[in-house]
């Protein structure tokens, strides 16, 4: 049971408590770029949370089992980055051979991803942590989910607030910012608890 | 001469990446609750795109053009590992600071976007003067971010504290500071920008570049419409 609490702590302070986001500030250009309509947000968060689960599998597994006993763990940056740019690659292809629908739906987003910060900002904090295989997965995901959530609860808002009378020099990206500022606001109250 | 100038001037101010083409969000955002931070940020970033935009101006006829994101991705990692093996050897105070953010240059979406939009396309010295001038638009931006954020937030200019003169009834606004500061600052600076860019019939742009799709586009090109 204690474990289980452990794990379940883990996805929650990695998805809640230090949200991805709007504490963090990873993979910002994503949030604020496709985050116009809940679908594409919805899409846009659900290929994250793919991509991040399982390059922080395969970034730690590298890292371990490769990096370390080869005393080359200065190259962490450069392997992590290709690691993801050719799985983003791999996914597309997979998927696009496997189920049409998923990949008119997530297709578009992937290339988008191996430029979000949020994929590498996770496998290099989990080195960093020394975390092992587990819990690097299990830190992936929250933090994915982390995104999915910030990412879907600003598109709402801004679908909402896409034709409110505001300022001129406020329309548009200052408006995005805004928002997340407020939302930003909110979240820290989960550290409070 | 005044050709090398032009797109030096250009990053600087003209087309400023963080507050005009809105780009590279996640390290404006992250490491600029002191002005000092911003400072350094902005410096390991110019350097960094300086010289890549440099190798890949020198290699572009001979980077085949279907796999030259890949190239550009694995040029661009070999410099930040350097940036922060130098950083950790003769500042450690700066990496410590830091710390995650600066491997994070490799994603930076301004280093890519120019390699892709100016680099790929231009001479060496041109290159050269674009990255520097990008560079220091950049880390002017950061500084001034750090700037307004360290006074409103904790009453101190570059690490300098004043709050002993302030009278007691004023109390520094920590919010400032802390994560939702960053989001608030820079949208009020970017709205500013826009302001005098309306007054003087300049385009503005009001999305993140191409949906935030950095390497794919000419995204860096202020030209470039969002989808």
């Amino acid at each position: 049971m204690d474990t289980f609490m452990t794990l379940f702590l883990v996805v929650v302070t990695s998805a809640l408590v230090n949200n991805v986001v709007l504490s963090q500030f990873l993979g910002l250009c994503p949030f604020l770029g496709v985050s116009k309509q809940i679908k594409t947000a919805s899409g846009m968060g659900v290929a994250v949370i793919l991509v991040i689960t399982v390059s922080s599998a395969l970034c730690s597994l590298l890292y371990d089992l490769l990096l370390v006993p080869l005393g080359l763990t200065y190259l962490n940056t450069i392997v992590f980055i290709l690691v993801i740019a050719a799985l983003v690659q791999m996914t597309e292809m997979v998927i696009k051979k496997f189920s049409q629908p998923l990949y008119e739906s997530l297709g578009v987003f992937l290339p988008l991803i191996t430029t979000n910060c949020a994929v590498l900002g996770v496998a290099l904090t989990n080195v960093q942590n020394g975390n092992d295989l587990g819990t690097s997965v299990l830190t992936g995901f929250g933090t994915a989910l982390g995104f999915f959530i910030a990412i879907v609860l600003m598109s709402g808002i801004r679908e909402k607030t896409a034709h409110n009378d505001v300022p001129k020099a406020f329309q548009g990206m200052p408006q995005a910012l805004l928002t997340a500022c407020l939302m930003s606001i909110a979240f820290y109250g989960f550290k409070v608890l | 001469m005044k050709k090398y100038w032009q797109p030096f001037f250009d990053g600087l101010i003209k087309n400023n990446p963080t507050f005009v083409l809105l780009l590279g969000m996640c390290p404006t955002l992250a490491v600029t609750s002191n002005a000092v931070n911003g400072f350094s940020m902005g410096l390991s970033t110019t350097a960094v795109l300086l010289v890549s935009n440099v190798v890949i101006s020198l290699l572009r006829k001979i980077i085949p053009d279907g796999v030259r994101i890949p190239c550009y991705i694995v040029i661009v990692a070999s410099l930040v590992s350097m940036v922060q093996l130098l950083l950790q050897a003769y500042v450690p105070s700066v990496y410590e600071t830091l710390g995650i953010y600066i491997p994070l240059i490799v994603v930076n979406c301004i280093i890519l976007g120019r390699a892709e939009a100016f680099a790929n396309r231009n001479t060496v010295g041109l290159s050269f003067f674009d990255g520097l001038g990008m560079g220091l638009g950049f880390t002017a931006a950061l500084t001034v971010i750090g700037l307004v954020r360290e006074f409103i937030g904790a009453f101190s200019v570059f690490g300098i504290s004043f709050a002993e003169a302030m009278p007691d009834w004023i109390q520094p606004v920590a919010l400032f500071v802390m994560a939702p500061g960053a989001f608030l600052t820079l949208a009020f600076l970017i709205a500013a920008f826009n302001k005098i860019r309306t007054k003087k019939n300049l385009p503005v742009k009001r999305e993140v570049s191409c949906n935030g799709h950095c390497a794919d586009c000419p995204s860096a090109s202020p030209d470039c419409k969002p989808q």
